[in-house]
């Protein structure tokens, strides 16, 4: 009876673990996250930051989903601060968060975070603050959500429709460079529907 | 129920290796130019310096066409050494485009970047190419094949050099020495602990 007691845990903590392990291997072994579909059940941190807090329209607690940002679209850049598109398309993509900032039809609207894959938080910080990126950036230091999304190479775009009830669905996902601020934010609006 | 739970850890100890047998996310900028070599040992070679020492000085030539010695920095810099394994491998073209946007942090330092690999002169200029304009030295150690990485003790058996940093003061003596997981890309952050503790 004492050994069932011992063991029960290590069952329900081992299984646990392999079950999200194997969820997310299960993603890795495919594709990335397709149009149509919805994104895979992954947490992020809770900023720190208020600024970033706010701009995401979350209120607390220590982890949330994408799709609990408080946002119509959500565009998620998946990158590296050692990569050197990312790199050169930074300053780009300040612009298209400048520019939906400044829309007083988009703002609040749309929203942009970024996720560092294999990047530590100093790494991520380095990135930020060299590109003076405005956004939340969040550190996936040991490649749990880079796995999630496919192991797809950096810069890698994903756009989210959040509805009103909650439920979401990816109405964009795709590798590559940035081809600018306006042409990537009409192809945003398009395929979301939000214009 | 003792015998399930050996079971069920034992799956998950095996899809936690799986888990861990990739570990670099690729930039586009490579395009499909990539060659993967898969899982390696994680280190192949003996060291032959220490901490405390004079570092063995070397003359490579440079992509940029000249020569570089260490010891023209003797005095003057100090100097980091960034041995990567292979050209147009995953986590080496995933290494020195990040130290390209730190430069700043090396020139708080009083410091300079070398970067060396075993790789020929015209297989650099390509593979360096595509990470876009590097502010700092790229050194081939290819001939004698690998001498300078043998003299440090990080030539592995397989012709390649491990993953290796070395910091070096501007007296020339080995302050800091990390020979890396070949599988995994060194975090930064290590690197500028070293860097600052220079300066005390």
């Amino acid at each position: 009876m004492n050994a069932e007691i011992k063991t029960i845990p290590l069952v329900v903590v081992t299984g646990a673990i392999a079950v999200v392990l194997l969820y997310c291997l299960v993603f890795a072994s495919t594709a990335p996250p397709q149009a149509g579909s919805v994104l895979p059940d992954t947490n992020l941190p809770v900023p720190g930051r208020t600024g970033e807090r706010n701009y995401l329209g979350l209120e607390g607690g220590a982890y949330f989903k994408i799709p609990e940002i408080k946002a119509q679209v959500v565009i998620i850049e998946i990158f590296s601060m050692y990569c050197p598109y990312c790199q050169r398309e930074a300053p780009e993509i300040n612009r298209l968060y400048s520019i939906i900032d400044k829309s007083l039809d988009l703002k609040g609207k749309i929203k942009l975070v970024g996720i560092g894959a294999g990047n530590s938080p100093f790494e991520v910080q380095v990135f930020k603050e060299k590109y003076t990126v405005p956004f939340p950036l969040f550190s996936d230091e040991d490649f749990t959500l880079h796995k999630c999304f496919g192991e797809v190479r950096t810069p890698y775009f994903i756009g989210v429709k959040i509805n009103d009830d909650g439920s979401h669905r990816i109405f964009y996902s795709k590798l590559g460079e940035f081809k600018g601020a306006e042409p990537f934010l009409g192809l945003m609006l398009q395929l979301s529907g939000l214009q | 129920m003792k015998k399930d739970g050996k079971l069920i850890a034992t799956a998950a100890i095996v899809l936690v290796l799986l888990w861990s047998t990739t570990v670099f996310a690729i930039s586009d900028a490579f395009r499909q130019n990539i060659y993967n070599p898969g899982l390696l040992k994680p280190t192949d070679s003996v060291l032959k310096v220490t901490v405390g020492e004079y570092a063995p000085d070397f003359s490579l030539p440079a992509v940029s066409g000249e020569k570089i010695s260490l010891s023209q920095y003797r005095g003057k810099k100090n100097v980091v050494l960034s041995f990567v394994p292979a050209a147009w491998t995953p986590v080496c073209s995933d290494q020195w485009p990040g130290y390209n946007i730190v430069k700043d942090i090396f020139d708080r330092h009083d410091a300079v970047l070398l970067g060396i690999t075993v790789d020929n002169i015209p297989t650099l200029f390509a593979w360096t190419n595509q990470m876009g304009a590097l502010w700092f030295p790229v050194l081939s150690d290819f001939w004698p094949h690998g001498a300078v990485a043998g003299r440090y003790g990080v030539l592995r058996s397989d012709g390649t050099s491990e993953r290796a940093l070395f910091v070096i003061d501007k007296k020339g003596i080995i302050r800091y020495i990390l020979v890396n997981d070949i599988n995994k890309r060194p975090r930064l952050e290590k690197l500028v602990k070293e860097l600052t503790g220079l300066q005390k």
